[in-house]
């Protein structure tokens, strides 16, 4: 199947949904939907980084993890530290490591450009960034973008690669400003005791889920 | 001689079980919710992707607790991260090589996800840089231990609602002259839905158990209460009554 923007956008966000049906970022979903304005806040952060983290790995990716082809450009190579990229692999092997040392390093920079420049936000946004390191739909996006798993096409292109980004973000914040208005329903309705607060919170979304399978091969595509 | 040995074992037993159960990283403390959910489909897969993620917890449990000395305050999470980077990096390439191809296909990416699972940067921060070597070890069996359980029991129950199976052996395919409801097995419960339920009614249960101790160490509580404000007056003290618990 061709993997086009609109195919990333509709299948991202609906039909493999960050959080729904790829279960990544979970613990921010649980941790912080009980107030809607709590969801929205997490959520923007992490459409924010998220877009950000997915151009940064996909150009690290591109650049300096893998073979280029006959004369395409590495770094590695430009800088001199090898002479030659070895056959496919042996570099390859760092991407693990290299993803989460880039996503720590940008969601530090990122925190820090904000309280210069944009305080505003920075205040809006306070204790969600450093939490978003940890967070595995960041490292997760990064990993889909670049690996050839499930994708016919894949590793995306640049491009492809950022606007999957941002529309995992999207999916990711659709589904926590959906949690957080049923949470705040629940939060004043009779549930017995042991249910409480998480538990049900685990059965409601997966009610969610249900309604959003109802999403899969929407429009022929498939993610 | 034989009796302490036998003491020891049964101590290292115990809290070997404390930490599996009361401390129980996904229903007590819920961390490394995400492959919890994600892969476990089958038992198969929840005691590989447990077993993956409990190696990596050890040795990196061992590690950081011996240069935990070494490495400045100011940076020790990125170095931590570092660290468990590394040995994820290695469990991918063993498993790659080892594993069946059809159980690294289904945990994908969720094997190098296991460095972003706060369990493991958990232990190292709360545990293992500040205690010595053989406690950590212990606490990494512990967790991984609790961890993989609740992965296998989670897979478990997918696995035998969802497909009938146990182990990709079949326990029951449906039965044709039951009301429609047993007529097969309910798909939906291998799909996203079914994991959020099962691990929803899981949860509950477990707080239900939580709950239910509670109780009963309040209602043996109650009566010491009892005598010993009967006590007091008794004595004739005129003193306010003694706040038990």
């Amino acid at each position: 199947m061709h993997v086009g923007y609109v195919e990333i956008a509709i299948g991202t966000i609906l039909i493999s949904n960050m959080v729904l049906a790829r279960f990544l970022g979970l613990c921010p979903f649980i941790g912080v939907t009980r107030r809607t304005s709590d969801a929205v806040g997490m959520g923007f952060a992490v459409m924010f980084v998220m877009t950000l983290a997915a151009f940064a790995t996909s150009l690290l990716y591109k650049y300096v993890l893998i073979h280029p082809g006959p004369d395409g450009f590495n770094l590695l190579v430009a800088l001199g530290v090898v002479k030659e990229m070895p056959a496919d692999g042996y570099v390859l092997v760092l991407k693990t490591v290299s993803y989460i040392l880039i996503i720590a390093v940008l969601v530090q920079f990122v925190e820090m450009v904000l309280r210069k420049s944009v305080p505003v936000l920075y205040k809006a946004l306070g204790i969600y960034l450093p939490l978003i390191t940890t967070n595995c739909a960041v490292m997760g996006v990064a990993l889909l973008t670049t690996s050839d798993w499930k994708y016919q096409d894949a590793p995306l292109s640049l491009g492809k690669a950022v606007w999957m980004g941002f529309c995992g973000g999207v999916g990711f914040t659709l589904a926590m400003i959906l949690m957080s208005g049923i949470r705040e329903r629940l939060a004043v309705a009779r549930v017995p005791k042991a249910l409480q607060n998480v538990p049900i919170a685990f059965i409601s979304t997966g009610l969610m889920a249900l309604a959003f399978l109802g999403f899969s091969k929407l429009f022929g595509i498939e993610l | 001689m034989c009796g302490t040995v036998k003491g020891l074992a049964v101590n290292l037993l115990k809290s070997l079980l404390d930490k599996a159960v009361k401390s129980n990283p996904v229903f007590g403390l819920m961390l490394g919710l995400c492959p919890t959910l994600a892969v476990t489909t089958s038992v198969k897969n929840g005691l590989a992707m447990g077993l993956a993620a409990s190696v990596v917890l050890l040795c990196s449990n061992i590690l950081i607790s011996l240069i935990k000395k070494l490495i400045p305050k100011e940076v020790r999470i990125a170095c931590y991260i570092v660290v468990i980077a590394g040995f994820v990096t290695m469990v991918e390439i063993l498993m790659k090589a080892l594993a069946p191809a059809e159980i690294n296909n289904q945990l994908g990416i969720f094997i190098p996800l296991i460095v972003v699972n706060c369990i493991i940067l958990g232990r190292a921060e709360a545990f293992a840089s500040r205690n010595g070597v053989v406690a950590s070890i212990g606490d990494a069996v512990g967790i991984g231990l609790g961890y993989a359980g609740v992965l296998v029991m989670i897979g478990a129950i997918r696995e035998l609602v969802g497909k009938g199976t146990f182990w990709g052996y079949t326990v029951w395919s449906g039965y044709s002259d039951a009301p429609e409801a047993l007529a097969a097995p309910a798909t939906v419960a291998v799909l996203a839905p079914g994991a959020f339920i099962v691990i929803g009614l899981l949860f509950g249960l477990f707080n239900a158990i939580g709950n239910r101790r509670q109780a009963a160490q309040l209602a043996a509580a109650q009566p010491v209460r009892f005598t010993t404000s009967a006590d007091e007056k008794a004595k004739g003290a005129s003193a306010a009554e003694p706040s038990a618990q």
